[in-house]
């Protein structure tokens, strides 16, 4: 029996009189790896963004183990209930350390969560899991943009979420660190873990999803596996087919 | 960041501050001791430092430029000024100038106490604390940032000086408060209390440079260069920025108040004229100068800039401002790390007017 992660309900975001999102109404089960995608501006970074507690909805809720209302907690605070977010554009501490990130990531908060043998340990392991073991001491803004996306989903996975949402983590990958990537969605996956991964390239969200839901216009268009998305006649009609 | 047993110009500066301050303890009395003139110019400029080092502190570390750190240098120095008025007042009677000048018999009476420093070190921390930390958290908490907070702490700091400038006020009005004749009951104005005043800047600002090194190579140091560098994905990583930003922010803050302690016993007066917006603005240009982000190279910035503005208000005071103009030209267009390129020879060459069109082409 699927236990839900995070239950979206009656979701409005405006901009101006703009709708990004639309009575949107959702829900993401744990232990599954969930692809969000849609056509450029449907509103898929906009749904990551409220989930984050970057931008307030109109309207709606948004609850985390059917008890945690996101849409009224500030972002550090989802972030330290166990949310975590990689952004679309990659988002780097230039003159940090690819070690220090790791550490910033573990942490959560001012006061150390970890003992130093503990965090030793636990950036050894991430680093190790997203393949940065080498590079520990390169400064951020020395790596490739292959990299950079990599540092990013560590930082994100060192303290463990709950819940993490990835935002194009394959935007401009080769496709061999693309297929890199898609083994690492799938080693992260875990039945006490929910995971969103936003992305366009189709052959990638076949690879990973388990489900899948399509948005258009704010709304969703269409929700269940992969291969019944591609034979859908209006998800072909908005994004497909195009 | 570079561990400081290996940070040699950090180490070098180091060195030479506390050498200098050494070597003016040793020669006091000799024949060999610096010029009066020479030991009070060092004295000031050490306390210009050490404001740079506050404003490199927030901008270099943490991204946020203020633009009004006069404000705070002006609490510590004005907070000062009324301890050595007072102080003097109860040694040798001497009434202040501002006072006869008002034709007030007696001191307003919120001087009361000032006669002693512990507590005009109180005033002078409870103030600082109070402004900058109301200033902070309301700006910061609505998320007030980049250029809007630069021109907010201008007008704020302009606005100190317009209140400075009314007579009323009882802190000197625009003559400002001078005449100060006893520190710790001490004459002024000696050679030996020249240069104890020189060498304590010195001392304050090894000292203040060395707490400033250790904070941002510590774990904190890392996360305000995080939050400098995208503060976004820093809260969305469970910080709360606004804690962090308000306590840097604060401490920088008492550091300028710090500078303005130091410098007004040297400078021998105070007047509205430090809450000027050009004040404010020209520690920005130390610190852009010297190398913002660089705490050496704040305070070689602070000590080269204000040297050469010594020396020319002697040889040419009316070049001043086409100078200083001509060094904001040179750091942004050829050195926009400031000396730290000119130290590591990152000359860049300047943009010709071809160049400069295909990079906008390319930013488009
Ligand atoms: N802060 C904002 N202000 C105004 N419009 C916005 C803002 N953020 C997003 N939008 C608009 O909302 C729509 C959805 O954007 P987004 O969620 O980024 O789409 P995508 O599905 O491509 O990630 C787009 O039309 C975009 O222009
Ligand atoms: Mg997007």
């Amino acid at each position: 029996m699927a236990v839900t992660a995070l239950l979206v309900d009656g979701l409005t975001v405006r901009f101006g009189s703009f709708r990004a999102i639309d009575a949107l109404s959702l829900a993401i089960d744990y232990g599954e790896v969930r692809a969000v995608i849609g056509p450029n501006g449907a509103g898929k970074t906009t749904l990551l963004d409220v989930i984050s507690g970057i931008t307030r909805p109109k309207e709606g809720r948004v609850l985390f183990d059917g008890a945690f209302d996101l849409t009224q907690a500030s972002d550090s605070a989802i972030a330290r209930a166990g949310i975590r977010r990689k952004f679309q554009k990659p988002s780097v501490f230039e003159g940090l350390s690819v070690r220090q990130h790791i550490a910033i990531g573990a942490d959560a908060g001012f006061r150390r969560a970890l003992d130093a043998p503990a965090l030793e340990d636990r950036v050894s392991e991430v680093l190790e899991t997203v393949g940065l073991a080498g590079h520990a001491t390169h400064l951020a803004g020395e790596l490739s943009h292959g990299q950079k996306q990599w540092l990013e989903i560590g930082m994100v996975l060192a303290s463990d979420p709950k819940v993490l949402m990835l935002d194009e983590p394959v935007a401009g990958l080769t496709d061999e660190e693309t297929e890199r990537t898609a083994q690492l969605v799938r080693r992260l996956n875990r039945p006490d873990r929910a995971i969103i991964v936003v992305e366009h390239d189709m052959d990638f969200v076949e690879r990973i999803a388990d489900r899948v839901t399509v948005l258009h216009e704010g709304r969703t268009l269409f929700e269940g596996p992969m291969d019944k998305v591609r034979a859908d006649a209006g998800v072909i009609e908005v994004y497909l087919g195009r | 960041m570079m561990p400081l047993s290996k940070d040699r110009p950090f180490l070098a500066l180091l060195l030479a501050l506390v050498g200098v301050a050494l070597a003016m303890g040793l020669l006091a009395g000799t024949p060999f001791a610096l010029s009066r003139y020479l030991a009070n110019a060092i004295g000031q400029l050490a306390a210009f430092a050490v404001l740079a080092l506050a404003l490199d502190l927030i901008w270099g570390y943490l991204g946020i430029l203020s633009l009004g750190h006069g404000l705070f240098f002006a609490v510590g120095g004005y907070v000062m000024a009324m301890y050595l008025l007072k102080h003097s007042f109860v040694v040798t009677g001497t009434v202040p100038d501002f006072l006869q000048f008002m034709g007030w018999k007696d001191f307003p009476f919120y001087w009361a106490g000032f006669e002693f420093f512990p507590y005009a070190l109180f005033v002078a921390v409870a103030v600082t604390g109070l402004i900058a930390g109301i200033f902070g958290y309301v700006s910061f908490r609505s998320r007030v940032g980049g250029v809007y907070f630069a021109i907010i702490t201008q007008a704020l700091v302009y606005v100190a000086m317009l209140l400075m400038f009314r007579n009323d006020t009882g802190f000197g009005g625009n003559n400002g408060m001078t005449g100060f004749a006893v520190l710790f009951g001490w004459p002024m104005g000696t050679s030996g209390m020249i240069t104890a005043l020189a060498i304590a800047s010195l001392l304050v600002l090894a000292g203040v440079l060395v707490g400033c090194r250790l904070l941002v190579g510590s774990r904190f140091g890392a996360l305000m260069l995080a939050t400098r560098d995208d503060e976004t994905r820093l809260r969305t990583l469970g910080y709360e920025t606004l804690r962090l930003k308000l306590g840097v922010w604060c401490l920088s803050a008492l550091i300028a108040m710090c500078a303005g302690m130091l410098y007004v016993p040297q400078v021998g007066i105070i007047n509205p004229r430090v809450l000027s917006p050009e004040l404010s603005l020209e520690i920005a240009v130390w610190v852009a100068i010297g190398g913002r982000g660089h705490l050496a190279g704040a305070v070689i910035g602070a000590l080269l800039v204000n040297a050469v503005k010594f020396w020319l208000s002697f040889a040419a005071p009316d070049i001043w401002p086409f100078i200083l103009s001509g060094l904001i030209v040179l750091v942004v267009l050829v050195f926009p790390n400031g000396l730290m390129d000119l130290a590591t020879f990152k000359l860049v060459r300047p943009m010709g007017p071809r160049r400069a069109a295909a990079a906008l082409e390319e930013g488009r």
